[in-house]
């Protein structure tokens, strides 16, 4: 083969998949940019200020709706996670059983439902529950939230469960560790981190999800997503920048965390 | 086999199916009853029986003669448009991220991990946020306006907001990521000694690419595509801030029946066409992916 002629360059390929790296960023830095913006536009630049960060945090609604909604991922992902390492655990290096197939279709179920669908469905719900029991709280929140994280939370602790050595159960169960010792000295210390993982997943998602919480809130429930939702729909100042950056900070220091945990041993 | 020693096993995954079966497949279930039943006054629905509701989504009465039919084309119009946009979405995502998959898979091992990362940040990042970037940015008095303004090639501002191209563009920009996480998957296996082979043989790189590389990350390409098309057919968020209320989808219709429209029922109904058409495409992945692995190459 010639020399310089490499087979993995296609001309022109660089060009475009820079071009469309680029542009994957542009609009969310046109975003975060004019969020220190001392103008009220957001297309002239008047100069660096953090007066609308000063604004966001002053407004009382700004704040209400993200403590809910960081409280309501914590929950979420919170009940999530111990849900689907159970499921790990029980779905996990056990050999084929009947309902295998039916159950992990229901665990992926919420991966593959249109979130819209899965809205309206729990809004009919919802609706009736409300009429026959009174209850409005946040309890349909946190319910639906669960169960939409599950799947996220499984999946990476599924993949940490099934790297780990049998034989090390097999030895605990050799020196007389029954299957509750084994699993709380062996295997749960050796699962954290596809544990942590999972739980920064859930939150990350509970922290995203925007359509089903529109269907499912009552009034007074409004989370930082369906809050933004209503606000982007008319003339927007800054202060939505601002908000939208520090929603967008927080959530990349999940992603971040998230791959930091699961490269290390990767 | 230690499978027949834990039986039960299984068993610990019940609490999860619990709530899963609660707020997940249970309520898709009420969905199927109700698009069968009667709207009732105030929203919700009246327990009676009929076909009404799957009527109205195909077909309309006419208003003074009951009994002259015809097509309900506000109806079909959303629906062709959601197919035609999800469709298009898919292929702009395919030509843009095939290149991109491309450049990332042919860096040095030790530099892709970086360049994998900064696709999966945008994909990671709330859509709501990304679509209102999109938004910002088109708007009438947004960047992309007064840039073009500048550089004095529009007198007037362009009017791109809340039209079918916003909400191509929106989900386009999206579900891009998508397309190009399976596209690298497939292309980081391909086995470089066959493309090498092709050239050594005086194939040009055009020949190459048609012949060798496509149809080698083929599978890549399908994974990706129902990965975009599946959750640009179900859209509801980007057509509804990118479109306006103006420009809907199937989505924005759906909820319209649970909201202003007060018509649980049709709600319901088109909310089963929306499954039936995210079913036929898994489906159809399903079978293209068996025959793949399980016919012959070429």
């Amino acid at each position: 083969m010639a020399k310089g002629f490499d087979v993995r360059r296609l001309p022109g390929f660089a060009s475009v998949a820079l071009l469309t790296i680029a542009l994957l960023y542009v609009p969310i830095v046109i975003l975060v940019v004019f969020s220190f913006n001392d103008s009220i536009s957001q297309s002239q630049w008047a100069g660096f200020s953090m007066r609308w960060y000063e604004t966001a945090m002053n407004n009382a609604t700004v704040r209400d709706v993200s403590i809910r909604s960081l409280w309501l991922a914590g929950v979420s992902a919170g009940f999530a996670t111990v849900l689907a390492t159970l499921a790990a655990l029980g779905t996990t290096r056990v050999g084929r059983f009947p309902g295998q197939t039916m159950i992990y279709a229901l665990i992926n179920q919420p991966l593959m439902v249109p979130e819209i669908v899965t809205g309206i469905a729990l809004l009919i719900v919802v609706a009736f529950v409300k009429v026959q029991t009174g209850y409005t709280g946040m309890g349909y929140m946190v319910l639906a939230h669960t169960a939409f994280c599950i799947p996220f939370a499984y999946l990476p602790i599924r993949a940490r469960l099934e790297t780990l050595d049998p034989n090390l159960e097999i030895a605990a169960a050799d020196l007389y560790a029954g299957p509750v010792r084994a699993f709380w000295h062996i295997t749960l210390p050796l699962l954290v981190p596809g544990i942590m993982a999972g739980f920064m997943l859930g939150f990350v998602t509970s922290l995203d999800t925007v359509v089903i919480t529109e269907f499912v809130k009552s009034a007074g429930q409004e989370t930082l997503p369906t809050y933004m939702l209503g606000q982007i729909r008319r003339s927007t100042t800054p202060e939505m920048n601002a908000v939208a950056t520090l929603f967008l900070l927080l959530s990349l220091v999940f992603v971040t965390a998230f791959f930091l945990i699961t490269r290390k041993r990767g | 086999m230690h499978s027949t020693r834990h039986g039960w096993k299984w068993l610990l995954s019940a609490p999860a199916l619990v709530v899963l079966v609660l707020a997940a497949s249970g309520p898709l279930l009420i969905v199927l009853v109700y698009s069968f039943l009667t709207p009732g006054n105030m929203g919700g629905v009246a327990w009676v029986p009929t076909g009404e509701a799957w009527f109205r989504v195909f077909f309309k009465r006419d208003l003074f003669e009951p009994d002259v039919i015809t097509w309900n084309d506000a109806n079909l119009m959303v629906l062709w448009r959601s197919v035609w946009l999800s469709l298009q979405t898919t292929v702009i995502c395919a030509v843009l991220g095939f290149p991109t998959a491309w450049f990332i898979a042919t860096r040095p091992p030790t530099n892709r991990p970086f360049w994998l990362f900064l696709i999966t940040i945008p994909f990671w990042t709330n859509i709501l946020i990304r679509t209102f970037a999109i938004q910002e940015m088109i708007r009438n008095n947004g960047t992309l306006n007064t840039l073009l303004d500048w550089l004095g090639l529009i007198s007037a501002p362009l009017d791109l907001l809340f039209t079918d191209f916003a909400i191509l563009l929106g989900m386009a920009y999206v579900f891009l990521p998508l397309m190009v996480l399976p596209l690298y998957a497939a292309m980081e296996k391909l086995d470089f000694r066959l493309v090498e082979a092709a050239y050594d043989l005086y194939a040009s790189r055009r020949r190459a690419l048609w012949h060798v590389i496509l149809p080698m990350v083929k599978p890549g390409f399908i994974a990706g595509s129902i990965l975009v098309f599946i959750p640009a057919i179900g859209s509801y968020v980007t057509p509804r801030v990118l479109g306006g209320g103006r420009t809907m989808m199937l989505g924005n219709l759906i909820a319209l029946q649970f909201g202003q429209g007060r018509n649980w029922p049709l709600g319901a109904a088109l909310s089963v066409m929306l499954l039936v058409i995210v079913t036929a495409a898994l489906v159809l992945y399903l079978r293209t992916v068996s025959k793949e692995s399980g016919g012959p190459r070429g």
